[in-house]
């Protein structure tokens, strides 16, 4: 596979040295886990469009997630020659192979890994046949890995267009939704013009450093004193500007709460995690390493954006209806968090930053399946009320959807706890006492409306009072015939069949009827109970379970997570 | 800083007292890991999910009960420390310790807790609330057992989430509404603390190139005066809303009313001494300087609260409310006892912590049942209880009077050793709490003459009211118990705490009065040294009551002192 690529390569090689431009020597390895998802990438195309008879989703998850995995071994080993022989650069210096940059390739192939597996359930109920979603992922994936790598400014942006223009299909890819279409329009006009804005950018740094070159731009800043900065200082803002959009960053947000919202769920969540880890990359590379030397013009710049960011994400998505706008003003506010690693601009903020950015990855990715799964067949029943009752009815899918929240919350013994924990402790110990306290104080607001929603699947139903009453209503619920009902089934209100409801499987629709019917005698305080039962096929299981259980181990064992991400940071 | 000294000291505080068997990692573990096997218990087995959680909670007691047993009176420091690394390179480690002033707190959740399980556990979805109430077991013991700062502020936050599910899934009417507003009073003032612990750990790191969360570090980071303000007041917010302390209280009426009985007796009997907790082992030790400036606020507070609390008590309708509000007025006395600094009013407010758990649990355990009997709260709609249940009338009488504070109870001791105590510092705040008694037995008089005296209206009933059942006996019998053996002989609970205590309170002497000789030393030093009885000389503590000079300390620090010569 790889060795076709080389091929290819060396082809286009061989035709570009005819023109007499000088090919730099290309070191595989450095570009593997990319190369990897590229060739992976052709593979998939190639055996759908080969294949006699359409292949079934689950076909192309699979061999997602194979590729997926592979590109995460090539990472690990890239990892260990990092650790073993220090970093490197490759592709004339374009490439940076360091510690930061292999923990993002580590993180994108884990995403890379879970993703195929939430998008599987959805596109099977939604009958979207085809390997388009699967393919844009891996195209936008080894994007998001170039950023993190990328060594040269030219590079990074061409990496922030393999790692977008996928996201903009996905955002409009089930062309039947209502709202996708408007989405992905959104999301590419206003992305593109983003882009724009960062090509001149980096036409302003060029003019004022003579180069693209990461390393170089830092050298010729550490050497000389730029007595008529107007030029260099544009482009620095000019590529702010540039991720502050591809990362929504207040005031740059704009676009996210309507794209999240009306792209497809899965979508939403790929677009949410694999956006925010490609562009904090290069944004905490280009910002810490090559212009240290602008600490202080920068510095308060990413002050103020941090506040609006942490402030707006989590007061206005007080007032939201539909859960997903909700959740893209909250993940708003987890952008201002992990602005707080930058701003400090220590090794210890770096390292909070990419702690922070692998939890929200694996809770983002979790909330937003659970959230494509209660969103039905359709994919537009995103209001509070579809989750009312659903710690009744489906405990388990509730109890995971939960801890999801819980730990964006911030709750303790989750890794939402010491991803707040890491960057606000950076925060603090670079004398940003301000900014950690607004961010603790945005962590609080944000809690309420993560909890809103715990709310309303756990407590929010209407049912008869305990004590006296209640117990008589159990009695009589007992009582009637419905054997497969125990007491606290009926008393808790609610059609939860024991046993069947707790799998995360849906029950078949005559047990529903018989718990409906049963539940009707307890009295009309168990009606409200019952609601449409939300479908979790097992590849959705899988991922969200992947997604709790990276929350709770790492939340209770955080080491390993923050060893692997203050190394990183070391060998920068 | 005479930090060889402070080193040997504390070397020699932990290896005395180290043990074979892990104590207090077990405390914290049992509950939790229990909850973990109760979670794959099957939803039918009733049975086998309540004799679990029951198990569970009892085997806590009875580690506890051990604790008691190896726990070294008459020693000041901490005991049975435990010390793991935990994330190493964030300076986080899991020490756990005990002395004086958690001890009793301990023992206190390890009562509570079973009694609350068998008095008042679920009837509908057992299963989930077996494992939520031993989550927040564990979360309560690990909070007043951590001696690394962080892992106490993760198991204090860790409480939220299962007392936040319990009220939200087994509560009264607006459950909902109580159970939210409680989760973001604590967890905004929280929050607040956890920027507050990273910049003193940052100060410290700055200091020293140590980064730890270990108190007993910490409390040698020399702060300037802001600065040290700063971060007392950081913290006390959330203590202050955890406890509460007026005017931080308003969650709390609400979160006690309309909680489950269980969630009532756990939230007033020892969530609420997470912040009193807090006050007495972070306050004062990490910011004595803070603590002396700011007193006469917090003394303020607390005797607002106490007369507030009366006032506000006395008009209650609801039962529950009543005692909510009569919990603040009580809470205003501890804060009154933690901020006179003397070391009669803190062994006092130790004490009443102790005391309030008790009476608190028993009194949300006998409303509860006569909620289960009538199915209302209202006072009005409730009378004549004694001539029907005379015997349930008589329980709710000592424990009523326990929580009055008539002598002979465990109420009074506590309370007296606050007053007196704090009559020798703060005198006025002092008289005017004293009025905050005389109100408590006026509202708690008048609700119990109107709900149990009078003509018994069973005609209006749908069945007459009914006499306390053996189980339920059985449940109140360990309380009624402790009321009264605390009340007539609080001797060795007193020599347990009060060597702490005068640790707590010479530490913040010298801060207050750098003069002293001590001054500057870490805590661990001046704990150790506690167990001389220099304090009784020192004028802040020379009128100490004869319950603390008379204890056989004086053997027991003979014996601690040799102890301490063999291991160097």
């Amino acid at each position: 596979m790889t060795g076709s690529t080389a091929i290819v390569a060396s082809v286009a090689a061989h035709l570009v040295a005819a023109t007499g431009i000088v090919v730099p020597h290309i070191d595989y390895t450095a570009i593997l886990p990319e190369l990897i998802l590229l060739g992976g990438m052709l593979l998939v195309v190639l055996v759908s469009a080969l294949s006699p008879r359409p292949l079934p989703t689950e076909a192309y998850a699979t061999a997602t997630v194979g590729i997926a995995t592979a590109s995460l071994i090539s990472s690990l080993v890239l990892w260990r020659d990092v650790t073993n022989h220090g970093p490197f650069t490759a592709v004339a210096d374009a490439v940076n192979v360091d510690g930061f940059g292999v923990f993002f390739l580590v993180l994108i192939s884990c995403i890379l890994v879970v993703a195929p597996m939430l998008a599987a359930g959805h596109l099977r109920r939604e009958g979207i046949e085809g390997c388009e979603y699967y393919v844009l992922a891996l195209i936008s994936g080894s994007g998001a890995m170039f950023m993190a790598t990328a060594n040269d400014l030219v590079l990074i942006f061409l990496a922030l267009e393999i790692l977008s223009i996928p996201l903009y299909i996905l955002a409009g890819f089930d062309h039947r939704r209502e709202g996708s279409g408007e989405a992905a329009m959104k999301y590419f006009v206003l992305g593109a013009f983003s882009s724009a804005i960062f090509v001149y950018g980096i036409a302003l740094t060029y003019g004022a450093t003579g180069s693209t070159n990461l390393a170089q731009i830092a050298a010729f800043l550490a050497r000389n004193v730029v007595t008529s900065d107007g030029v260099l200082l544009g482009g620095l803002a000019l590529l702010l500007v540039g991720f502050g959009f591809k990362v929504a960053a207040v005031p740059f947000h704009m676009w996210t709460p309507d794209v999240y919202q009306g792209s497809p769920t899965p979508a939403t969540g790929f677009m949410a995690s694999m956006a925010k880890a490609g562009g904090f990359a290069a944004l905490l590379r280009v910002f810490v390493t090559t212009f240290p030397t602008l600490r202080s013009t920068w510095q308060p710049a990413i002050w103020v954006i941090a506040i609006l960011t942490l402030v707006l994400g989590a007061v206005v998505a007080l007032v939201q209806r539909d859960v997903k706008r909700m959740l893209a003003y909250s993940s708003i506010n987890h952008a201002g968090f992990v602005l707080l690693g930058l701003e400090a601009a220590t090794a210890r903020g770096v390292a909070g930053s990419e702690f922070y950015l692998f939890a929200y990855s694996f809770l983002v990715l979790g909330t937003f399946a659970v959230v494509a799964a209660v969103g039905g067949r359709g994919d537009d029943a995103h209001g509070f009320e579809r989750y009312r009752g659903l710690g009744r009815r489906q405990p388990v899918l509730a109890v995971a959807f939960s801890i999801l929240l819980l730990a964006q919350a911030g709750a303790p013994f989750t890794t939402g706890f010491f991803a707040k924990f890491t960057v606000v402790a950076a925060a603090v110990s670079a004398h940003s006492y301000a900014l950690a306290a607004v961010a603790m104080g945005s962590a609080a607001v944000a809690a309420y409306f993560y909890l809103r929603l715990v709310l309303v699947m756990f407590a929010d139903v209407a049912r008869p009072r305990p004590g006296v009453v209640a117990t008589r209503a159990a009695t009589s619920g007992a009582a009637a015939p419905a054997g497969r009902l125990d007491l606290a089934a009926v008393g808790f209100g609610g059609g939860a069949t024991p046993g069947r409801a707790a799998t995360l499987t849906a029950i078949r629709p005559t047990e529903v009827a018989e718990a409906t019917a049963a539940a009707g005698m307890v009295g009309e305080a168990t009606a409200k109970a019952d609601g449409p039962l939300v479908v979790v096929s097992p590849w959705v299981a899988t991922g969200i379970a992947i997604c709790v259980a990276t929350t709770l181990v790492f939340g209770v064992w955080p080491q390993p997570l923050v060893d692997f991400a203050h190394q990183a940071t070391l060998i920068f | 800083m005479n930090v060889s000294a402070a080193g040997q000291l504390l070397t020699t505080g932990i290896t005395s007292s180290q043990q074979a068997f892990p104590f207090l990692t077990a405390l914290v573990l049992l509950p939790a890991g229990a909850a973990i096997l109760v979670m794959l218990l099957p939803r039918r087995s009733r049975w086998a999910i309540r004799a679990a959680g029951m198990a569970a909670s009892l085997g806590v007691l009875g580690i506890a009960a051990a604790v008691l047993d190896q726990f070294q009176a008459g020693f000041g420091g901490y005991q049975m420390v435990s010390e793991h690394p935990w994330i190493a390179p964030l300076g986080i480690s899991w020490t756990l310790g005990v002395d004086g002033i958690s001890l009793f707190l301990v023992l206190m959740t390890a009562v509570l807790f079973p009694v609350a399980l068998a008095g008042a556990t679920a009837k509908e979805n057992p299963k989930s609330f077996t494992v939520w109430v031993l989550l927040l077991e564990a979360g309560c013991l690990g909070s007043f057992l951590s001696i690394d700062l962080l892992v106490f502020f993760l198991f204090f936050e860790a409480t939220l989430v299962p007392v936040y599910f319990i009220i939200a899934g087994w509560g009264h009417e607006r459950r909902g509404y109580a159970a939210t507003k409680f989760f973001i009073y604590t967890f905004a003032a929280s929050a607040f603390m956890l920027v507050g612990i990273l910049a003193l750990v940052s100060i410290h790191q700055g200091q020293t190139g140590v980064t730890t969360f270990d108190i007993r570090r910490l409390a040698s980071t020399h702060l300037s005066g802001t600065a040290e303000v700063v971060l007392f007041l950081s913290f006390t917010a959330a203590f202050a809303v955890k406890a509460p302390v007026f005017p931080f209280h308003t969650w709390s009426p609400d979160a006690y009313g309309e909680s489950p009985a269980a969630g009532s007796v756990l939230l007033a009997g020892v969530m609420a001494k997470l912040g009193t907790y807090g006050i007495i082992r972070f306050d004062l030790g990490l910011f004595p300087h803070a603590v002396v400036v700011l007193a006469p606020l917090l003394l303020t507070l607390g005797v607002v609260g106490i007369i507030y609390g009366g006032i506000v008590a006395a008009v209650q309708r609801d039962l529950k409310r009543l005692v909510a509000f009569s919990s603040l007025a009580h809470l205003g006395f501890i804060v009154v006892g933690l901020f006179a600094l003397t070391g009669e009013s803190l062994s006092g407010a130790v004490l009443q912590m102790v005391n309030h758990g008790i009476y608190t649990a028993a009194l949300f355990l006998l409303i509860a049942m006569i909620y289960r009997r009538r199915g209302t709260f209202a006072i009005p709609k409730l009378r004549g209880l004694q001539s029907s249940a005379p015997v349930l009338a008589a329980v709710f009488t000592v424990v009523m009077l326990a929580s009055i504070g008539v002598p002979g109870l465990n109420g009074f001791v506590g309370e007296f050793l606050i007053l007196s105590g704090t009559f020798l510092t703060h005198r006025w705040w002092a008289v005017v709490a004293t009025g905050g008694v005389v109100v408590a037995a006026a509202y708690f008089l008048w609700a119990y003459q109107r709900v149990f005296h009078g003509r018994a209206d069973n005609a209006a009933a749908e069945e007459p009211f009914a006499e306390m059942t053996w189980r339920e006996g059985l449940v109140m019998a360990p309380l009624v118990l402790l009321i009264v053996a605390l009340g007539v002989y609080p001797q060795p609970v007193l020599e347990r705490i009060t060597p702490s205590v005068d640790a707590v309170v010479l530490h913040v002497e010298q801060a207050a009065h750098p003069t002293i000789p001590l001054a500057g030393q870490p805590v661990e030093a001046v704990l150790a040294r506690a167990e001389r009885p220099t304090v009784a000389t020192h004028p802040f503590a020379a009128a100490r009551l004869d319950v603390s000079s008379t204890t056989p300390r004086r053997g027991d620090a003979t014996s601690a002192n040799q102890r301490k010569g063999a291991a160097s």
